[in-house]
């Protein structure tokens, strides 16, 4: 056992975290609060959809067998997937959705600008094409919780109520086990850990200017990167592999 | 001095505008938003964009339910492409209502109390993964046959939009139909549900050009004023002309027993359509047409709260803006 498995497992941690928001974000396609913003959550779901696409054809290389990205995606139960528990919570109010991706965004951004630097040159190219959406994802999502934050009640309210449900699913995008560890050490995997304390410093800021207050203390929800899911999980995998499951072996 | 301003300048009266307007719309002038026109075009154009932009719109629910079910990764991004464009569509097309003077707003209560209409193909419902190809492949070919003709509209907003919308439709038809080639070189079951697809939407898709040119009661006007190029019946041939052909090469059949060739018009000659059920699906009787309306009126509720938002805060940046 080398580290190509690891490789490959992280890889397909990372494709898992993009396909899982990507699904959850095109859910808004035809249900935004305006048709503008149709557009707009359609083309985040686009890119973190070829985002997991790029990520799991890596793996699929990997693998080596008769492989395809297509088969992480979809032929995978819900212990399989490895994604963090953030990004598989439903879509919820315009609200909730925002200060995820809000949340997500600012992570984003620090993780691919430190993939970029990764040992290995296929996942810094991933990273190179990746932070340039992330840096327009993060313009976009900020600004929204400014107007959010910044204009009536009800939404001052709806920000609050989302940031109080989402937070204890943040610290674990910053938990990392011993295989994840070792790819650290190795130069091919990001060391989440040094991105907690500007993440939380950049998402203080941006709170306290719109007077929205992060819970204290809050015991953290972990487990996605064991395959330790939500019920939410399960309803989603089967929606997505419907089809294959249905038809499994066939051409599409 | 430009044709479309001289009523302003001799004083016209309106029988004589309207001469000066149907000589600018023989000459295949465009007519433009600040232009003299007759307010029965006005109106015509209000009402044949706007329901065109909101057939655009309700669209992309037939094929949105589709996108968190398409079978692989590629499948699903091309389906979220393709139905973020018929929003953006709609937004031309909202965009070039607007340019007579009625708002979005306005546009979006007209089809919520009942006033506009939509395209009624939209009000069937999508069963199967095919219906996703059926839908991309014959109905964007019949709207592209409709909107080419309507590239050269004469109202220059319209005709503008339609040439965008076109260039981005054949990429739709052509994900379409791939999606049925592609299922008709699969398995049984995979050709069994194209063949299917096709049997529940080929009439609903003829019925999309409109009555018989002898039935249709704004025909004739709106050939004058080149709002419409081509009559119903024309356009309808065209696009069976051309999808008969294109079902041949993938082995599909076209449910309609009289369809064949006719060598002496040089058209295939079809079976005729049922305009009961037309009728029926236009006035609401359509297996999903509550529910697409029901669909859009609950998003647009939900989401009142943060348009409301939105007012408010560029508002207050407005103000911030004039103080500072």
């Amino acid at each position: 056992m080398g580290t190509e498995i690891s490789v490959k497992e992280y890889v397909v941690r990372l494709g898992d975290d993009a396909l899982i928001l990507g699904h959850r974000l095109s859910e808004w396609c035809r249900n935004a609060p305006f048709l503008e913003e149709d557009l707009a959550l359609s083309n985040v779901a686009l890119d973190f959809i070829g985002r997991a696409s790029m990520f799991y054809t890596y793996a699929a290389e990997l693998s080596g067998q008769d492989v395809t990205e297509d088969t992480f995606a979809y032929q995978r139960d819900c212990r399989d997937f490895k994604n963090h528990l953030i990004h598989e919570l439903p879509r919820g109010d315009f609200a909730f959705t925002m200060v995820r991706q809000y949340f997500v965004d600012v992570y984003s951004l620090a993780f691919m600008t430190s993939l970029l630097e990764s040992s290995d040159s296929r996942l810094a190219a991933i990273a190179g094409k990746a932070i340039k959406e992330s840096e327009y994802h993060h313009r976009r999502s900020e600004e929204w919780m400014m107007r959010l934050g910044e204009s009536t009640q009800e939404s001052h309210r709806r920000l609050q109520s989302a940031v109080d449900e989402l937070w204890r699913f943040t610290g674990e995008l910053f938990d990392q086990d011993s295989p994840e560890r070792e790819l650290v050490a190795n130069g091919v995997a990001v060391d989440t850990r040094a991105l907690e304390a500007d993440w939380n410093q950049a998402i203080t800021a941006t709170m306290s200017k719109i007077s929205i207050e992060i819970p204290k203390d809050e015991l953290q929800v972990t487990g996605g990167r064991e395959g330790k899911h939500t019920e939410f999980l399960g309803f989603l995998l089967s929606e997505l592999q419907f089809l294959q499951r249905t038809y499994p072996g066939l051409e599409w | 001095m430009d044709r479309r301003d001289i009523g302003r300048f001799v004083g016209m009266d309106q029988a004589e505008e309207e001469k000066v307007f149907q000589e600018r719309v023989d000459a295949e002038e465009k007519i433009e938003p600040k232009d003299w026109m007759p307010d029965k075009y006005r109106k015509t154009l209000i009402r044949q964009i706007s329901q065109h932009a909101h057939s655009e719109v309700i669209g992309m629910q037939p094929e949105g339910n589709w996108l968190t079910r398409a079978p692989t990764l590629h499948r699903k991004a091309v389906l979220l492409a393709k139905v973020q464009d018929e929003g953006g569509h709609g937004l031309y097309l909202y965009s070039a209502a607007e340019t007579m003077g009625v708002s979005r707003e306005e546009m979006i209560d007209d089809l919520h109390e009942e006033r506009a209409k939509y395209a009624s193909i939209f009000n069937y419902p999508t069963l199967t993964w095919s219906d996703i190809g059926a839908i991309g492949w014959l109905v964007d070919s019949a709207a592209i046959v409709n909107q080419i003709s309507l590239q050269r509209t004469s109202y220059g907003p319209y005709a503008r939009a339609m040439v965008r919308i076109c260039k981005e439709e054949s990429f739709h038809q052509r994900q379409g139909y791939n999606i049925m080639m592609t299922l008709m070189r699969g398995s049984d079951e995979q050709k069994a549900m194209a063949q299917d697809s096709v049997n529940r939407f080929w009439w609903p898709v003829l019925m999309m050009f409109g009555p018989h040119d002898s039935d249709s009661v704004h025909s004739a006007q709106n050939m004058k004023w080149k709002i419409k190029r081509q009559s119903n019946d024309d356009l309808r041939q065209k696009f069976i002309d051309q999808t008969v052909e294109q079902a041949n090469a993938i082995g599909i059949l076209l449910p309609d027993p009289d369809l064949k060739w006719n060598e002496e018009r040089g058209h295939y000659d079809f079976g005729e359509i049922d305009w009961e059920e037309f009728r029926r699906s236009m006035s609401g009787g359509g297996p999903c047409s509550r529910l697409r309306l029901a669909h859009h009126r609950q998003v647009h509720e939900e989401g009142e709260w943060v348009r409301e938002a939105m007012r408010v805060y560029e508002n207050k940046k407005r103000s911030n803006q004039e103080a500072a």
